[in-house]
């Protein structure tokens, strides 16, 4: 497993009382799309919230990039290379667009070629520049936080369910951005509920339910396979 | 019967019962066991900061509120009762008049708080009502044509209350025990009985529905919430009724005082030492506010001679005897007071039951 | 830094309360003065009452912003923030003091010298005690607000004492530096010098904090940090140390603005910064908990409502404050200009 960018060995996570991941095995591995799939409240959101330490595995051991970040605070974690992108988005609403970006350029100012890549991708992201956060829509937001990921390099990006409650024309934004991420080789884990975008851009896929990992493979094997679908998945998983 | 009593909230552990049976005992026979101008104001004053401490912790621990103007609510009450007494005239109906006045006043202004405050946030309460608590103080002090401004008043409680009356001369002679019988005896029982009949009424406000609810929305409001409650609604009666006792609770100090003024009643000082008081006892325990208050207003008579001695003794190092002045006594229980925090909340009644 | 947007939306028109609405608060402040114009109706007296209601509202601002700031950044509520007060006060005017020989002199370069020696004594030790502060009586209890509220106040109070027995418990009485006495004549009202150096340096405090939150990055990660903590973390920025950082600059504010009370009163006392604390809450409630603008307006209106109340009927001063927050908070419950929190 040498070329792993993130492995999760038997990692458990509390949350108050409840239990909520027992025992993820995960492995993520650089320069490759991977798919986390699985019903809802199964444990995916918690099982990101884990990796970037807003929730503190109390068992088990998590490896970024060849360290172990178990025990790291979450921004000495960030500082190693995880572009985050939570499921609320994680918008700061008073700031402007643009003060979002600046803050999300950790290493100092806005990389002028990664912005205009940005913008191409998309382009309300320049419209709206100067204008407070807030004032965006969901779609907005949506791409504003998922450029504030891409706004550096980095080495792993999670991303928690970037097409959720969105049209399906800004779906299909959101889809060729994080296309564009693939094709430039980063390393992405993606929690995805959109099966049809999940195929077209996972390598590969991991499966949990009830705080477990229950199945690994191809992305591909998955897609082929409806029954499969079915049995890992239940019904509830809409093709597009 | 004792069950019925508490409301079956028992003490849950043996040394405490043997404590509070002791205090209880002690409080009970204080004019004959203690016999002694000083010594009877200790206990009517020990009495007396029971129900105010007590009706402050249903706020601070069963609702989980802080409030900065329970002093003022005491106060609302003693004034009721001056007043009553001076304009009315001396009089256990112009006692009785007053003290309702106070309490139902004191009601209305923690319901005008409580709404303002509370339905926003939790927070806004202990701010606010520090503000108008020291507002308040300072337009008692103002008002000097009603009040008695920083002077205070001065009144007459009924004849049966004061040292003047005498009784039982037929049968014992007036004298029961080597106790003279006199109205201070009886103004003594009177705060007695009334701090009594208060603690047990608290103690089944805190054992009922109603306190059980409030207990769920100090672990956790939301969940209260959700589950139907009103949380506004349960902290805002929680407020009214902790400002009521308290008002009743300054009625009887003022009959034991015959005098009320804002040092006495209304003072920074005086919240503080409720602070003290509940923390050192034990938040979330109405035994705590016994054992509290116990503790508390003998350590303020005794400690700070103590404390006079122990300044004398270092008196030619530097800083020390300052540090160590008896009016310096305020400084220790603020430390104590923040490690008690950190390290005991449950106060003296936390630690017995954990020990059982 | 980066490219300029090519054309502006344009949006539908808002109705004329929604255009208004945001700046509100803001209009407040114009209008309580020509509401206190109009109820004494005599200018001289109007313009020494406006600006000491003004010097006193920036003051206030001054004591209460760290308050605000902290709160908002990291949910932490200190009631032990007059301390700050009392403590700077009491180092600022004993460096006064002990340059007896400065602030007697008639020259200005040495009284003003004297007195920013002063303030900056009072600044490094309010700076140096709000990092203890936040060490031994605050990060053991963050989270708590019930336990938070208990222990700050525990502090107070021990500071407060802590003073008596080095200062002593009598108040101390002093005389303001030659240049800062006296009152300049204008339009036919008197308006004390100092009142209006207390309005400069508010003025002057409220906009380089203003340059620091919204031109620095700093400022950008404290007002993320206000709104979304657990993000600005995610982005890799330590928003403890932050915070640390923002309770000891709120701190030597306070410390700051304490100088400036006991200037302004020309007496000090121990109790003096729990007494400010009364106005400090009543200004932060009604601006807005975590709001500095919020602060900044809630500060001007009780300055200048104290300040006309005091005038027509000095009884009512204080309770006019309560009266104001009452007001201000049925207009809107969660202050002028409340701090929505992303989670």
């Amino acid at each position: 497993m040498s070329d792993a960018i993130l492995t999760l060995d038997n990692v458990y996570t509390n949350i108050a009382q409840y239990h909520i991941l027992q025992g993820v095995d995960l492995v993520v591995p650089r320069g490759a799309v991977t798919m986390l799939l699985g019903r809802n409240g199964v444990g995916k959101t918690t099982t990101l919230r884990s990796i970037i330490g807003h929730w503190r595995a109390h068992q088990g051991c998590i490896l970024f990039d060849g360290e172990d970040i178990t025990k790291l605070p979450t921004p000495a974690i960030a500082r190693l290379g995880l572009g985050f992108v939570p499921e609320d988005m994680g918008i700061f609403a008073d700031l402007t667009v643009e003060e979002n970006m600046q803050l999300a350029a950790v290493s100092g100012p806005i990389n002028s070629a990664r912005l205009d890549w940005i913008f191409t991708a998309f382009p309300p992201l320049k419209t709206f520049w100067k204008s407070d956060a807030g004032t965006l829509s969901g779609g907005q937001k949506q791409m504003l936080s998922i450029a504030r990921a891409m706004v550096e390099e980095r080495k792993l990006y999670l991303i928690d369910e970037p097409t959720k409650g969105l049209a399906p024309a800004i779906i299909s934004t959101m889809a060729k951005a994080l296309k564009d991420l693939k094709q430039q080789g980063s390393s992405v884990l993606l929690v995805e509920q959109n099966f049809a975008v999940a195929k077209a851009l996972g390598d590969s896929a991991n499966v949990m339910d009830d705080g477990r990992m229950i199945w690994s493979g191809e992305m591909a094997e998955l897609g082929r396979d409806a029954a499969l679908q079915e049995r890992l998945m239940g019904l509830s998983m809409e093709a597009h | 019967m004792i069950r019925s009593l508490l409301s079956g909230d028992m003490p849950r552990s043996l040394p405490l019962a043997l404590i509070l049976g002791g205090i209880l005992a002690c409080l009970a026979l204080a004019p004959f066991l203690f016999p002694g101008v000083r010594t009877v104001d200790t206990a009517a004053r020990i009495c007396i900061f029971i129900v105010l401490v007590a009706s402050y912790d249903l706020l601070l621990g069963y609702g989980g509120i802080v409030s900065f103007a329970h002093t003022m609510f005491f106060g609302i009450g003693a004034y009721g009762v001056a007043l009553t007494s001076i304009h009315l005239g001396r009089g256990f109906d112009a006692i009785a008049i007053g003290a309702l006045a106070g309490a139902g006043f004191a009601a209305a202004l923690a319901l005008l708080i409580g709404l303002f405050s509370l339905r926003v946030r939790a927070i806004f309460f202990a701010m606010i009502t520090l503000a108008v608590a020291s507002a308040v103080a300072v337009l008692v002090s103002q008002l000097s044509g009603l009040t008695g401004g920083e002077d205070g008043l001065t009144f007459k409680t009924p004849r049966e209350l004061g040292p003047a009356f005498k009784f039982g001369k037929e049968t014992f002679g007036g004298v029961l025990f080597g106790v003279k019988l006199n109205g201070k005896l009886l103004a003594y029982y009177f705060v007695f009985i009334g701090a009594l009949v208060l603690f047990l009424t608290l103690l089944r406000v805190v054992n009922s529905p109603f306190g059980r609810v409030l207990q769920a929305i100090r672990e956790n409001d939301f969940r209260a919430e959700s589950i139907g409650y009103r949380v506004v609604y349960y902290r805002v009666a929680a407020t009214c009724l902790s400002a009521s006792v308290a008002a009743l609770a300054g009625s009887l100090y003022a009959v034991w005082l015959r005098y009320v003024g804002p040092d006495t009643v209304l003072s920074m000082e005086l919240m503080i030492d409720i602070l003290l008081m509940v923390v050192i006892g034990g938040m979330g325990t109405l035994y705590g506010a016994i054992i509290g208050a116990t503790l508390f207003v003998l350590a303020q008579n005794y400690l700070q001679n103590l404390m006079g001695a122990a300044s004398e003794l270092v008196q030619d190092l530097p800083l020390l005897p300052e540090l160590l002045s008896a009016d310096r006594w305020l400084l220790w229980l603020g430390v104590l007071f923040i490690l008690s925090v950190y390290f005991f909340p449950t106060g003296v009644v936390g630690r017995l039951r954990e020990k059982r | 830094m980066s490219a300029a947007p090519e054309h502006a939306p344009t949006m539908a028109q808002a109705t004329l309360a929604d255009r208004i609405g945001p700046y509100m608060p803001v209009l407040l402040v114009p209008l309580l003065a020509l509401a206190g114009f109009l109820a004494i109706m005599n200018p001289a007296s109007w313009l020494t009452l406006t600006v000491s209601g003004l010097a006193m509202g920036m003051m206030i601002f001054i004591m209460a912003s760290g308050l605000t700031l902290v709160f908002g950044l990291m949910d932490v509520i200190n009631f032990g923030h007059g301390a700050f007060v009392s403590v700077g006060a009491f180092v600022g005017i004993t460096v006064l003091m002990a340059l007896g020989q400065m602030t007697a002199a008639p020259s200005l370069l040495l009284n003003l010298g004297a007195v920013l020696l002063a303030v900056i004594g009072a600044i490094l030790a309010t700076g140096a005690m709000g990092w203890a502060f936040e060490k031994v009586i605050v990060a053991p209890v963050y989270g708590h607000h019930l336990k938070q509220i208990l222990v700050t106040m525990g502090g107070l109070i021990v500071v407060e004492q802590l003073i008596i027995v080095l200062w002593g418990p009598e108040e101390i009485y002093f005389n303001r530096p030659e240049a800062l006495k006296g009152a300049v004549t204008f339009a036919g009202a008197a308006i004390e010098k100092y009142r209006l150096v207390a309005v400069a340096v508010g003025l002057a405090v409220f906009a380089a904090m203003r340059w620091v939150l919204r031109r620095t990055k700093i400022g950008l990660i404290v007002r993320a940090g206000v709104e979304n903590g657990e993000m600005v973390e995610a982005l890799g920025y330590r928003l403890k140390l932050v915070f640390v950082g923002v309770f000891i600059a709120g701190s030597a504010l306070a410390g700051l603005g304490g100088v400036m009370w006991a200037l302004y009163q020309e007496v000090i006392t121990a109790h003096m910064g729990n007494h400010a604390m009364i106005l400090i809450f009543i200004v932060v409630i009604i601006g807005g908990l975590g709001s500095v603008e919020g602060c900044f307006i809630g500060a001007l209106l009780v300055g200048l409502l104290q300040n006309y109340i005091a005038f027509i009927e000095p009884k009512a001063a204080l309770i006019s404050n309560i009266a104001l927050m009452v007001t201000i908070l049925m207009w809107r419950p969660m202050g002028m200009i409340p701090v929505v929190k992303a989670k």
